[in-house]
């Protein structure tokens, strides 16, 4: 066996004044897509910032008793309405007397329960209707794109208005994520529509097929997995606009029902007393933003750390 | 470029047609009988239930019934509201205020992301640039009823600079604060536009060349730099207007103004599904159309376009 790294290139590194013409580097690892960018990312301050951030909302999600144990909904007393901060109620009361810290860390869950089932939807949706048209092309490449441009045409939150409103029987948070993902999936599919259509034309999906390998499989092995960057990408801005998307509809009243803890109810509730108790609506707002800041920053960090365009306009 | 219009004339008839199905779809899922619901708590004789159902199409065919709806919509019949008034006549009154409204915002948003944009450009990686970079992601970030109410809580409760509620005075001086959260709304992503457009344009190679004839700054930046990158900035508008409808809904809602949106907003608090499903398949015809329009004009400006 002979040790690649010590390999030596048959052409000697020649040495001039300033450069070495055709050192080759063996020893170093090759240079692809994902390490370049996060070679990038890591050197971004923004970049730890909007992760540590999610890992915040997500720890407040699924662990809420870390943060706080007084409870959402049942501790609420009409004698505290409105009240300012007192001990162990560090943001105050809402007006029906409940706890407004314990309630901005319980309202996370459904925030990113909707946001991540929302948006694993769309991107499984729009991966498989674009992926499957970008690569097959034809006819299906027409239909499919032709159905995408249908749902396109309605913007996807009164979409999810209309079927919020009509299945207001059943609202819960799996229904409340199907309306979201089920009407977002075409802008997805149209970014990997386009990317598949690009790697499609590599060599090595050629060789794949020279070799023997079906389409399917050759699609499946190969031209997906290069075709995944634009998807993270879309997927963690999308799940930024699913989770404005919940709150949006929860603040309409189309959301989950009243009694679900949702920053978007919270909100909703907090407006009739915004002149008297601003604070009851101020800091599920700042929660809110906050969530939706981490996911939109790491969206674009990303997108920019695999763009080299991107990189040169900073 | 007639060619072009039949083309895309051609293209959007399917997606009309699609868009409109889809939802008039979700209605026909509707579960309950929307005839035992027009009795209430009463026990409906059989004979009236089954005359209405004639009368509405009920026994038909799911697409037959939607051949009926459409072509209503097409003679101006976009069916009745919760309280029982034509969203026709609805619409006569409260698209003005929404137009107006929506004038006013993308006013607001595109001086403001044209101007930012460019300053933004010309101080690439300056502290300026860094700055608005920053502003632009948060107001990406906020959504528009937090803007709506901070808005309304320190601008208008706080500050007394405007009034907190619309209402009936939704002439064009009222509408000022609604329109300015409405712009902000839509600036962040046309100002971002505004600025990668024109560091693109910068590069060109015609930029360099006319500073080489000895233009001045004065003069490239504006005739030669800015015209050129308005084009990403204008096409945005069209993907930005579901944004605008989505905003006018949230916004006209939060501020009692008396338009389209704030129609869907109360319909929609109160459940009322038949009035919230009218006035989403206008928003989505408007949609359409708008598209249809903005590409036509686009075509209109650049040839490579029409002969793509």
């Amino acid at each position: 066996m002979h040790d690649p790294t010590t390999q030596n290139h048959f052409v000697a590194p020649v040495a001039t004044e300033s450069i070495s013409i055709d050192a080759v580097r063996i020893a170093e690892k090759p240079r692809n897509l994902w390490r370049d960018a996060w070679t990038d990312l890591r050197r971004r301050p923004l970049f730890w910032f909007s992760v540590v951030l999610a890992l915040f909302f997500l720890a407040m999600a699924l662990w809420p008793t870390l943060f706080t144990s007084t409870p959402p909904n049942s501790d609420c007393q009409l004698s505290n309405s409105n009240a300012g901060p007192t001990e162990g109620h560090p943001l105050g009361f809402t007006f029906q007397g409940c706890d407004i810290y314990a309630r901005v860390v319980w309202g996370a869950q459904t925030s990113l329960a909707v946001g991540l089932l929302a948006t694993a939807i769309s991107s499984i949706l729009g991966l498989i209707m674009g992926a499957i048209a970008g690569f097959y092309g034809g006819w299906l490449d027409s239909l499919l794109s032709r159905i995408g441009d249908i749902f396109f045409a309605i913007p996807y939150i009164l979409a999810a208005v209309v079927v919020m409103t009509v299945f207001s029987q059943y609202r819960s948070v799996p229904v409340l994520a199907i309306a979201i993902g089920g009407f977002a999936w075409a802008s997805t599919a149209r970014v990997v529509r386009a990317e598949v259509l690009r790697v499609r034309q590599s060599d090595f999906v050629v060789a794949s097929r020279a070799l023997g390998r079906s389409k399917f499989a050759t699609l499946v092995g190969h031209v997906i997995p290069n075709a995944l960057a634009p998807l993270l990408v879309v997927s963690t801005l999308s799940l930024a606009a699913s989770i404005v998307a919940e709150a949006t509809l929860s603040f309409l009243g189309v959301g989950l029902g009243s009694d679900t803890m949702s920053w978007g109810n919270d909100i909703g509730a907090a407006q009739s007393s915004l002149r008297v108790a601003p604070m009851a609506l101020i800091y599920p707002s700042i929660a809110l933003t906050l969530a939706v800041l981490a996911f939109v920053t790491l969206g674009e960090l990303i997108r920019d750390a695999i763009d080299p365009r991107a990189r040169a306009r900073r | 470029m007639l060619g072009y219009i039949l083309r895309r004339l051609l293209q959007v008839i399917p997606v009309f047609f699609g868009a409109t199905l889809l939802i008039y779809f979700l209605v026909f899922a509707m579960p309950g009988d929307p005839i035992l619901a027009l009795f209430g708590d009463r026990t409906p004789n059989p004979a009236v239930v089954a005359q209405l159902r004639e009368q509405y199409h009920l026994n038909d065919p799911f697409l037959v019934q939607y051949w009926y709806y459409i072509t209503g919509v097409f003679q101006g019949d976009l069916g009745t509201t919760f309280s029982g008034r034509p969203v026709s006549t609805v619409l006569a009154e409260t698209l003005p205020v929404t137009g107006r409204l929506a004038v006013m915002a993308i006013g607001i948003e595109f001086v403001l992301a044209i101007i930012i944009g460019t300053i933004s450009a010309l101080r690439k990686g300056k502290l300026f640039d860094h700055t608005m970079l920053m502003v632009a992601l948060v107001a990406l970030a906020i959504p528009i009823f937090v803007v709506a109410f901070l808005a309304q809580y320190f601008l208008a409760i706080k500050l007394g600079w405007f009034k907190p509620t619309v209402g009936s005075d939704n002439d064009w001086g009222g509408l000022w604060l609604p329109a300015i959260v409405l712009g902000f709304s839509l600036y962040a992503v046309s100002m971002r536009l505004m600025r990668s457009s024109v560091i693109d344009t910068l590069n060109q190679d015609w930029v360099r060349t006319a500073y080489s004839k000895g233009l001045s700054r004065g003069r490239v930046i504006p005739v030669h730099v800015l015209r050129n990158s308005l084009i990403p900035v204008i096409t945005n508008s069209a993907t930005n207007f579901g944004v605008l409808l989505v905003g006018a809904t949230v916004t006209e809602g939060i501020f009692n103004v008396p338009g389209v949106g704030n129609t869907l907003y109360q319909a929609a608090i109160r459940n009322e599904g038949p009035t919230v499903v009218s006035f989403v398949t206008v928003f989505v015809i408007l949609y359409v159309l708008v598209n249809l329009i903005i590409d036509l004009l686009y075509g209109l400006l650049d040839p490579r376009i029409r002969y793509a």
